[in-house]
């Protein structure tokens, strides 16, 4: 956003600290704004006034402006965002908008095809750091050129309820097809087809993407059509191979370097890139899988805010959305969960105790292993700070000093009859010292917690050892 | 009721810049019919407006309006078109120029340089970031050694299946890296030197260093077993062996002797790795260190600011190294140097090596012999995008998809003939 400072918010604001945006000051209000965390609309009073004074609602229309992101964001559907960025590098602030992953059905596969790919798209998760990574829409190919035939096929995937991706370079076939769906994207207006196409989507308000490989008519395309208002993706189409997947990155990365440190407003509009042109490649099957996975990565990093993909086999799927929610973290939070004693599968007295950290990506997985394994355990989550546990062991932040002061808040000894903790493997150099200072035995337990069902079938309850 | 006329319907249309309404036959000076009634949303609110008028006042004219309301197809609209016309604009790439640039290290001595390498490798000396060659020419692209151990050790299936072959001949192993998969240079890690392994002698365990030397003619870098009691006296007696080849030594850490490591590479000619655990100003002080208390050249520095893998991290590790690069873009000569990737650590994902989810709620996790490579590749170029000038690799595979990729973004590859995607079958 154009603003640097929160003052220069701050001075368009009520300034009367009232506290109705759940920010006890203006000044708090416009430090959040500055940092994405709050919306101008949160300013109640002020939205209220701009309604009756005009004066008002030129500050209101004026702090819009001055706040919008670098990068336009454009929505799909009904409430999919895409772009909306404002920096170059994660690590200077973060990016906003996860990637959009839309997956290809063409209007010449049969109906089962169809149906299979579309509930692959609805059905995909995969758990990560406590929650589900999912895919994003369908993107419908019109290949028969036939305006019926597309419309049928569009019609059909709405009923998925996913943001829905037109693509035709026929206007007649998208016109045809915007009567089943709402708000998609229509891609795309080229240099030939533009006009027509700057006509649908006026008459229907729908976001479009313009495509060219040439720059110069790729932002003449952008500024015509955002003229009228239009929202704009840009297609600087993607070259799979060679040296044009070198000229296409090359390309995205000038056109997002251009829009946010050259202030084009022109083609400051979210990008799209089509790994699904490997497809296009000529090589085995197995080739095109794993390019297309390359793209898709390559341009994940770099500013893809979209992209048309074709494979659904999950072993592509499962790199790119980990890849995705990797990039698209936010580098200001630190990636932790609350310290202290989780109950796992209502434990009782005779049940483990488990120690892990509070780095989220461990204790989430140590947790969600735990769960679906249905052994029950007591699990301790010990403060190292947001480090996982080989890194903390190794840094001092897993001790056994750190471990015997969580024991001792949580009162875990209360809980259980016996008297045995069960360490990650890899902190298991921490055995003895561990041993001595909370005068427990000390079990080392697996390095991956995915192995904790057959470890603790094996080693739980611990055998009694021999007393002399 | 006021009474609207004829001319007053006109006059409303004419507000809303309509020439004609289609389906609408208008007889005489009040008959009006019109054939369905208008989809409102269909047709954009402003010409539903003015349709909505229209019924309105030929209700209030006194038709039988209701009687027509069943709905048929919409009503065209035609509006008074506007010529369209392209805004003709030039684009302008934005200019980005550094101050800094990244130091270049040779790995490898040939004989005129007193070694018994074949060819050397080159890394860094990039003025821009990763592949931006639009920016400025990228001197030398990443390579990518692959790891070799002087034991065996336990490997996912996937990757295993390709050394079991060798894995109790480290010279074997070496030259199959080399000749089958096409590793730009070796490494080779004496883990058997590890006190809770095999506490292999160090006298004994450099032997495996000169064996190697003598198997394969590329570049070699050799790791310790991460003891750091045993690592400074072994890589100590590694440079000595290897004297003049230029050697990466792997590696120094700040809670070791990297002293001891630095004058051993400084006497022998050697290159030390500098390796910290993905904290930028633990880098610049084991750089500085390395460089201003042992004297190393700083030609012969490259540094390991930590490789986590996909999922597991990756996150912090590319951020780690792309403001490392930026900082040394910007001058920051502590930071200027190349970087390495232990990417092999993409394996110790469970999702590179599991059969299957352990959890219930996931989709399937598909075939780990795709899956495995893909986590490397994956791993390996999104850090390639931040920084890294060398990547340390197991899967044959993961080895050959990323070399074709710096080979691609680094402008050697020809032209492509393609289909354009939209209308493949």
């Amino acid at each position: 956003m154009k603003v640097k400072s929160p003052l220069e918010i701050y001075k368009l604001l009520p300034q009367t600290n009232c506290g109705e945006c759940g920010f006890d000051t203006c000044m708090s209000f416009a430090a959040h704004i500055l940092d994405r965390s709050a919306k101008i609309e949160d300013c109640k009073p002020l939205v209220e006034q701009a309604k009756k004074s005009k004066k008002v609602a030129e500050k209101l229309k004026k702090l819009k402006e001055m706040t919008a992101p670098e990068i336009d964001e454009v929505i799909i559907g009904k409430d999919l965002k895409i772009g909306g960025e404002e920096v170059l590098h994660r690590h200077e602030l973060t990016f906003f908008n996860p990637t959009a992953l839309f997956f290809d059905v063409s209007d010449i596969m049969d109906e089962k095809t169809i149906d299979e790919r579309c509930s692959r798209v609805v059905e995909y998760k995969k758990f990560y750091v406590g929650r589900y990574l999912t895919l994003d829409g369908i993107a419908v190919r019109s290949v028969s050129n036939n305006p019926d035939k597309f419309a049928e096929v569009v019609k059909k995937v709405s009923g998925y309820g996913k943001p829905i991706v037109l693509i035709s370079l026929n206007p007649d076939c998208i016109k045809k097809a915007l009567d089943f769906v709402t708000n998609p994207l229509i891609y795309a207006a080229n240099e030939e087809n533009w006009k027509e196409m700057l006509k649908i989507a006026k008459k229907n308000k729908v976001p479009v993407v313009v495509r060219s490989k040439d720059l110069d008519m790729l932002k003449s395309l952008a500024a015509t059509f955002k003229k009228y208002e239009v929202p704009v993706v840009l297609d600087p189409v993607t070259e799979p191979a060679g040296r044009g997947l070198q000229k296409t990155f090359e390309r995205v990365i000038q056109i997002r370097r251009t829009a946010i440190l050259g202030q084009d407003k022109d083609i400051n509009c979210p990008i799209m890139v089509t790994p699904i042109s490997a497809w296009a490649m000529k090589a085995d099957e197995i080739a095109k899988i794993y390019w297309e996975t390359v793209i898709a990565s390559l341009f994940i990093v770099k500013y893809a805010d979209i992209m048309i993909l074709h494979s659904l086999e999950p072993h592509t799927i499962m790199p790119i959305v980990t890849l995705r929610a990797n990039i698209y973290t936010d580098p200001r939070t630190p990636v932790q969960v609350e310290p202290g004693l989780r109950a796992i599968n209502n434990p009782d007295r005779n049940s483990p105790v488990l120690i892990t950290t509070n780095f989220a990506l461990t204790y989430y997985t140590v947790e969600s292993d735990l769960q679906s394994s249905g052994a029950s355990g007591w699990l301790l989550v010990l403060d190292t700070g947001g480090l996982g546990v080989e890194v903390s062991v190794a840094g001092g932040q897993f001790t056994p000093e750190k471990v015997k002061q969580l024991m001792e808040e949580t009162k875990v000894a209360e809980k259980v009859d016996h008297r045995y903790l069960v360490i990650p493997g890899l902190a298991a150099r921490l055995q003895g010292a561990l041993e001595d200072e909370i005068g427990w035995k000390v079990l080392v337990g697996p390095t991956d917690s995915g192995r904790l069902k057959a470890w603790l079938e094996e080693n739980w309850p611990p055998k009694k050892e021999i007393k002399n | 009721m006021s009474k609207l006329t004829f001319e007053d319907i006109l006059k409303l249309l004419s507000k809303y810049n309509i020439e004609e309404l289609e389906g609408v036959e208008i007889e005489g000076d009040i008959e009006i019919e019109i054939e369905g009634l208008p989809n409102l949303q269909a047709i954009g609110m402003e010409l539903g407006m003015a349709a909505y008028h229209l019924a309105r006042a030929a209700m209030m004219l006194g038709f039988p309006f209701q009687q027509l309301l069943q709905p048929q197809k919409p009503i065209e609209v035609k509006q008074k078109e506007e010529e369209l016309e392209l805004i003709k604009k030039k684009f302008e790439p934005y200019k980005v120029e550094w101050s800094g640039y990244v130091e270049e290290v040779q790995l490898g001595a040939t004989k005129k340089d007193g070694g018994t390498r074949d060819y050397v490798i080159k890394l860094g000396g990039e003025k821009s970031l990763p592949f931006y060659i639009f920016d400025s020419e990228q001197p030398n692209l990443p390579a990518i050694s692959i790891d070799v151990f002087d034991r065996p050790v336990p490997l996912p299936k996937v990757v295993r299946m390709h050394y079991e072959d060798v894995m109790e001949n480290p010279e074997d192993w070496a030259k199959k890296v080399v000749k089958e998969f096409n590793a730009d240079a070796v490494t080779i890690h004496l883990i058997s030197t590890d006190p809770l392994l095999d506490d292999t002698p160090v006298n004994e365990a450099v032997k495996v260093v000169e064996d190697v030397l003598q198997a394969v003619k590329c570049p070699i870098i050799v790791g310790g077993s991460g003891n750091k009691e045993k690592d400074p006296i072994l890589l100590e007696k590694v440079a000595e062996v290897a004297e003049g080849e230029r050697v990466l030594l792997a590696s120094a850490t700040l809670d070791m002797d990297w002293e001891r490591i630095g004058r051993a590479a400084k006497e022998h000619n050697h290159v030390v790795l500098a390796w910290t655990q993905m904290d930028i100003n633990s880098q610049r002080t084991l750089n500085r260190y390395l460089l201003k208390k042992v004297g190393l050249p700083r030609d012969s520095l490259v540094m390991d600011p930590t490789t986590a893998a996909l999922g597991y991290g990756l996150d912090y590790a590319f951020s780690n190294m792309e403001r490392a690069r930026i900082a040394a873009l910007k001058g920051d000569e502590d930071l200027a140097f190349p970087v390495s990737s232990g990417t092999t650590n993409a394996w110790g994902a469970r999702e590179a090596w599991m059969k299957e989810s352990p959890l219930e709620g996931d989709s399937s996790w598909g075939m780990r012999e795709h899956r495995g490579p893909l986590w490397e590749i994956v791993t390996g170029l999104t850090l390639a995008l931040a920084a890294v000038d060398i990547f340390m690799m197991m899967h044959p595979v993961s080895v050959a998809v990323l070399k074709e990729l710096i080979q691609t973004l680094g402008g050697k590859k020809e032209e492509v003939e393609c289909e354009d995607w939209i209308a493949v079958v």
